[in-house]
């Protein structure tokens, strides 16, 4: 019996804008193989796998995986747990904050195993792959091809049908890369009917695999097994069918790289040097009592397992890292980070991808052209000059995020080169890059070296590379292991291959270091592999809760962000609520006083007396009245005019003159108010002094009762409407990253290929936040009441619910900024015009919404602030409880269901 | 130091900000829509005042008061019974409650001084003390005009002329967009330098800046001054399409003078933005010290409280914020149309806050490339 096949392709195509990246590909893929894809860098290798997984939205054609359509969301949603997909990039879909182990515990819960199941499982993994020892270390903290493995053991735990593998071993050191492998088979082995799809850039591996597919250009080359294609094409190897196989003029210009030996005596100036460097990060060492020296126009590669101190070592050498303890050299100097001579003779290329993603590959490269000062007559040349070189002519114009990953470490390379340095450190500098493109990298490598006399330093995993070093340093737990030449160390371990030989060094070295990695630990048994836990396929309350466990992690990995939302929002409140003071006092005012009797002096001193004005030295004339005014100095100035005294005893009518300084409108309206009070005040008073019981025939009194804060009390005023406002700003600047970040940083793409519901993602994310926000809406109440004697009148179990309903909308306010922003900046901009602005101005913390016009009276009827803050007015102060209060809850219980449906509609459970 | 090198990096930034397409949007917005509504809706200070008026009396006193609240300062008032008055300000319908007794027109007639309760809802501070003194002027030129009417002067003839210099309408808009363009601007400084920077760490770009002859004073007056020029441009723009031309806030003072003004605080906040990012070490780190940098920012500078009033504690400590200095040279340059002699204290202390949080931020950036 046949069965069906696993990958159905029909006509399939995709476009980025207007560059056509996959062209009607048709093709069958059956089950229970491993399927290679091989071809040059962004032939569309990379586009094709993420269609299959269901991550990329299909343009074009069908693709049918297991049986069914993946346009369709259904089917999407019921085969996703059944397939496993490890994208492209160091790590790229882990969470560098949690640990190793709760990565992998993180897939485990999504996926919906008990917690004994996973325990199991993990401990297997991690055992199976090495990385047990480092369980409680950060993933952002592990080296390139560390991550790599903890990525495929995320991959693995849910023991997929269809595991998909877009360059695993990118990266990955020799031994490690074999012990991927075994893994893969033993899993395999166990699991019969499992099909794996990889994308690989390592021949040799591709010769292991069941079936090969060669890409070029967006189409399919060829197809078979890996020894019918060496049969078509009549090639030895792999690599070299690989080259037969690409079109004409693709191949035209590659040759066998043969790197003519050393002159004779070229050693004798030394380039770099290295004695007894160590570099210890707390109580762990990293690089441990390294030396070497390095001759001027040498290639010297640097091999070791993952995570043994090689970058370290370049980083010292570059004087990134200051070393712990030794001394690095260039040209017989000692290495100063602040020296920016030596930098402009060196050129350095780091592990991960560091040029500018928002920059065109043009612009990055004439960055650095004028960074390294290049004269500008020079720096188109230059550019067009590498760009050919390495083969970027075509990619000028576009963003380098969006080449494949072989290109942009081309593109790394060829700018770290820009400015002809004398020396080079590169640091894995062809990890992902194709055997064409490779054979290119070291052509130009052996030219400037051989006649440009640059010195090398080099990082790399592939074998075949060291061979073409003059020597080789293996490095192993921060010691070096040996320094030769190559033939010498295959001789020495009288091994077969360098590979070899090499596996036979590290797997010495780590003998005796610890016990062997258990290799043969045992797999999750078949039985259990065969319970696939059944799924709610709408709405599962573990998968929300994974991704709630998820985000609390990775806040209480964050100590400080955790401790300014709790303690930076009480400070916040106790200044806001203790400085804003809408009771005028101490305004400044001066008299002109030309009247100057007593009668005008007692109308002064009423003002005076006063505990809301401040005497400035009087005024004599216009001029001066006019320039202290606009100085700022005065906000008030009284004018009393000759004969004031007199006219008044006449019962003649006399004029006060006043002035406010109107430049701020509330201030000069209060001292309006101040000003009309007091004159009416004397008024009354002198009408009794002068016309006696008469005048009392039309007295009344205005007697003015301040409710709810009888003392007038900013602080108790204040309050209560600051803790909407810190409860509107912070939560939803927690929650405003939270998706956008992993868009950012490509942990997204877990997503896109697992059974989480948008639904479930939104309600995860936000569980945490809600309860952080609840817990400091607590704390906020408790200083208020308890700290700063806010008296507390209402029905505090009202104004909590309100507080539970109001979290849960500001919170989601900021996811919803999240799922349509595409950069953490434009989210944080975003949130912070969003709930600023309104919640001061709009929702009636200084001015009563009623009051507000137009467009901004609209917004303060819609914006949930207004509501909270007069539930929190209420309840604080006017001793309101729930039946006072119940139609306010209304639109805060509306705003709910509204925002999580927009977050639903905004949100993409697929790349486009 | 090479001024190439900060012109390069600059010129990086500014591309990458063109590159975000959202980004652009947001700051159009922020520095035209956002700052023409906040400055449309802003109501007077006393600006229709929510009075409901219990009246036992139903004298032609008491009608002449109630007859005495109309727009804009109040809507026209709800006459209401004794019980819905205590219910009305509890829900918050009613900010004030005139409170006519019965028997008021003739007890006042007999020189029995009679009491008319006015309640006011202290939680609405910026309309209380105000309402409070023009509803009492109100009643008062009611109840002395009645009698006036009723049996001749016996008032004390002085009259009180109040004009408001500057701003003589105290159009609360005129300041209000100013101060709505400040915010703007503090908002954008900040985000986009400390951004800008932390990005950079976070996709390791600043290490492999420092493998070039790039020194961290470089990287960080790059920043500034790319972000900086951003900033200045929205907020000419802002203020003379915005707020000279649709809103048309006369602007009385030198136009130039207050965008040197202006440039000095972009100066100082940019530092600002630049300091928070190396004290955050994240982008969610930031995000949190931004809003906890930004309320105070915007509630304590003087713009939306006057500085008067604060405590005298918090008055100093705001004297450290850029924003503080900035509201007093707006008013004074834009409203006031002083020069250079009056605002060159303002100028210095921004330059001054300026220079030490460049300093700091320098500092702590330096440590953490080490």
């Amino acid at each position: 019996m046949i069965a069906p096949p696993v990958v159905r392709l029909d006509k399939v195509g995709l476009f980025y804008g207007q560059t056509r990246a996959l062209d009607a590909i048709t093709l069958d893929i059956d089950a229970g193989r491993m399927v290679g894809l091989i071809g040059p860098d962004g032939v569309g290798k990379s586009s094709l796998l993420s269609l299959i997984a269901g991550a990329r939205v299909i343009q074009e054609g069908r693709v049918e995986v297991l049986g069914g359509d993946m346009a369709g969301a259904a089917h999407r949603r019921l085969v996703c747990p059944r397939i496993a997909y490890m994208p492209q990039g160091l790590g790229k879909n882990l969470y560098p904050t949690l640990s190793v182990f709760e990565n992998v515990d993180f897939f485990g819960r999504l996926f919906g195993h008990g917690r004994r199941e996973r325990e199991q499982r993990i401990a297997e993994l991690l055992a199976s792959t090495d990385l047990g020892r480092f369980a409680d270390r950060p993933a952002g903290k592990l080296s390139g091809g560390m991550k790599q493995k903890l990525s495929l053991c995320c991959a693995l735990i849910h023991d997929p049908d269809l595991l998909i593998l877009d360059e695993p071993t990118t990266g990955v050191d020799p031994l490690s890369r074999r012990q991927f492998w075994e893994l893969i088979d033993r899993i395999r082995g166990e699991r019969a009917g499992m099909s794996v799809m990889v994308a690989t850039a390592y021949m040799e591996e591709a010769a292991r695999f069941d079936w090969l597919m060669a890409m070029d250009a967006g189409r399919v080359l060829a197809t078979g097994t890996p020894a019918e294609l060496l049969d078509r094409t009549g090639a030895a190897t792999l690599d070299d069918a690989f080259i037969a196989l690409l079109p004409e003029e693709k191949r035209r210009g590659h040759r066998e790289v043969v790197i003519p030996p050393r002159a004779v005596g070229a050693a004798d100036e030394v380039a770099i040097e290295a004695e007894h460097l160590t570099m210890r990060f707390g109580d762990f060492t990293a690089v441990a009592d390294v030396s070497f020296r390095i001759g001027r126009g040498e290639i010297f590669g640097f091999l070791g397992s993952n995570g043994c101190g090689k970058t370290t070592t370049m980083k010292m050498l570059t004087g990134l890292l200051p070393a712990s303890e030794g001394i690095a050299r260039l040209f017989g100097k000692p290495v100063d980070a602040n020296d920016m001579e030596v930098r402009r003779r060196v050129g350095y290329m780091s592990q991960a991808f560091s040029l500018y993603g928002e920059l065109t590959v043009r612009q990055n490269f004439d960055l650095h052209a004028r960074l390294f000062s290049l004269a500008a007559d020079t720096i188109a040349g230059r550019i067009e000059e590498m760009a050919r070189r390495f083969d970027l002519v075509a990619v000028m114009d576009a963003l380098p995020d969006a080449l494949p990953l072989g290109m942009r470490q081309r593109l790394s390379l060829a700018v770290a080169m820009i400015h002809s340095p004398e020396i080079l450190i590169l640091d894995e500098p062809t990890s992902g890059v194709d055997p064409v493109a490779r054979d290119g990298f070291w052509q130009i490598l052996s030219d400037l070296s051989r006649k440009d006399g640059v010195t090398i330093f080099v990082s790399t995993h592939f074998m075949n590379e060291a061979e073409r070093c003059d020597r080789i340093s293996l490095m192993h737990a921060g010691k070096v292991l040996i320094s030769d030449t190559p033939a010498a160390i295959v001789r020495k371990r009288a091994a077969a291959s360098l590979d070899d030989a090499f596996v036979a060094y590290l797997e010495e070295a780590a003998g005796a270091t610890e016990p062997a990695p258990a290799t043969d630990a045992a797999l999750p048994s078949p039985e259990a592999a065969a319970e696939r836990p059944t799924y709610k396929s709408i709405f599962d309350l573990r998968r929300m809760l994974a991704y709630a466990r998820l985000e609390s992690l990775e806040l209480r990995r964050d100590p400080i962000r955790l401790t300014l939302a709790l303690v930076g929002t009480v400070i916040l409140m106790f200044v806001m609520g203790y400085g804003i003071n809408l009771d005028v006092e101490n305004l400044s005012f001066a008299v002109l006083d030309r009247d100057n009797t007593s009668v005008s002096r007692d109308y002064v001193q009423q003002i005076a007396g006063s505990r809301y004005f401040t005497e400035k030295p009087p005024i004599v004339s216009h001029d001066e009245l006019d320039r202290r005014m606009r100085d700022g100095e005065l906000s008030l100035a009284i004018e009393i005019p000759p004969g004031f005294g007199r006219d008044i005893a006449r019962g003649r009518r006399v004029e006060v003159g006043a002035w406010i300084d109107g430049a701020m409108p509330s201030r000069a309206e209060t001292v309006r108010g101040y000003v009309q009070g007091m004159h009416a005040q004397w008024l009354s008073e002198k009408a009794r002094q002068l016309y006696g019981r008469a005048a009392a025939a039309g007295d009344f009194q205005l007697v003015i009762r301040y409710r709810y804060n009888p003392t007038v009390q900013s602080l108790i005023a204040m309050v209560p409407a600051v803790i909407p406002l810190l409860l509107m700003m912070i939560p939803s600047m927690l929650t405003a990253l939270s998706i956008v970040r992993e868009k950012e940083l490509g942990s997204i793409i877990n997503f896109y290929v697992t059974p989480v519901t948008r639904s479930e993602f939104l309600l995860g994310k936000q569980l945490p936040y809600v309860l952080l926000a609840m817990l400091n809406f607590l704390l906020l109440t408790g200083f208020a009441v308890f700290v700063f004697q806010v008296p507390f009148t209402g029905s505090f179990g009202t104004f909590a619910a309100a507080a539970l309903l109001y979290v849960v909308i500001t919170t989601g306010m900021g996811l919803v900024v999240s799922t349509f922003m595409k950069s953490q900046i434009a989210a944080i901009f975003a949130t912070a015009l969003l709930t600023l602005i309104p919640a001061v101005q709009y929702s009636g913390m200084i001015d009563p919404v009623s009051s507000l016009q137009g467009a901004g009276a609209f917004i303060g009827q819609i914006y949930p602030a207004t509501y909270f803050m007069t539930i929190a007015r209420g309840t604080f102060s006017k001793a309101l409880d729930f039946r006072d209060l119940q139609g306010v809850f209304l639109p805060l219980v509306i705003a709910i269901p509204v925002l999580l449906g927009l977050g639903v509609a905004l949100l993409r459970k697929q790349e486009t | 130091m090479r001024t190439a090198n900060i012109l390069q990096l600059g010129i990086k930034e500014l591309r990458g900000v063109a590159r975000d397409p959202m980004l652009l949007l947001l700051i159009v917005y922020a520095f035209t829509l956002s700052i023409y509504t906040a400055s449309r809706a802003m109501p007077e200070t006393l600006s229709r005042a929510v009075v409901s008026i219990v009246d036992e009396d139903r004298s032609p006193v008491a009608s002449r008061i109630i007859s005495a609240f109309y727009p804009p300062y109040f809507l026209p008032p709800q006459l209401i019974s004794h019980a819905e008055m205590n219910s009305r300000m509890d829900a918050g319908i009613d900010t004030f409650a005139l409170n006519i007794p019965p028997n008021f027109q003739r007890d006042l007639l007999a020189g029995r001084s009679p009491e008319i309760q006015l309640n006011v809802d202290a939680t609405r501070i910026s309309q209380a003390f105000t309402g409070a003194g023009y509803i009492q002027s109100i009643v008062s030129a009611e109840v002395s005009e009645f009698l006036q009417r009723y049996r001749g002067a016996t008032a004390v003839p002085v009259d009180l002329t109040l004009r408001a210099r500057f701003n003589q309408q105290l159009n609360k808009s005129w300041f209000g967009s100013v101060n709505n363009v400040i915010s703007m601007i503090t908002m954008l400084s900040i985000i986009l330098t400390g951004t800008a920077l932390i990005r950079e760490r976070e996709h390791g770009t600043v290490e492999h800046l420092l493998v070039m002859p790039v020194t961290p004073t470089e990287i960080m007056l790059s920043k500034i001054w790319s972000m900086g020029l951003i900033v200045l441009v929205a907020s000419g723009f802002s203020l003379v399409i915005i707020v000279q031309g649709l809103l048309a806030v006369p602007i009385e003072g030198s136009i130039p003078l207050f965008m040197v003004g202006t440039a000095l605080q972009v100066l100082a906040t940019t530092c600002m933005g630049i300091f928070l990012a190396t004290v955050a070490g994240s982008m969610p780190q930031f995000g949190m010290l931004l809003m906890l940098v930004l309320l105070p920012l915007q509630i304590l500078s003087g713009a939306t409280t006057p500085r008067e009033s604060m405590p005298q504690i918090i008055q100093d400590i705001m004297l450290a914020a850029p924003n503080t200095h900035f509201v007093i040279l707006a008013q004074a340059i834009l409203f006031r149309s002083a020069g250079l002699d009056v605002v060159w204290p303002q100028f210095a202390a921004l330059l001054l806050i300026g220079a030490v949080l460049f300093y700091f931020s320098l500092r702590r950036f330096r440590r953490f490339l080490r």
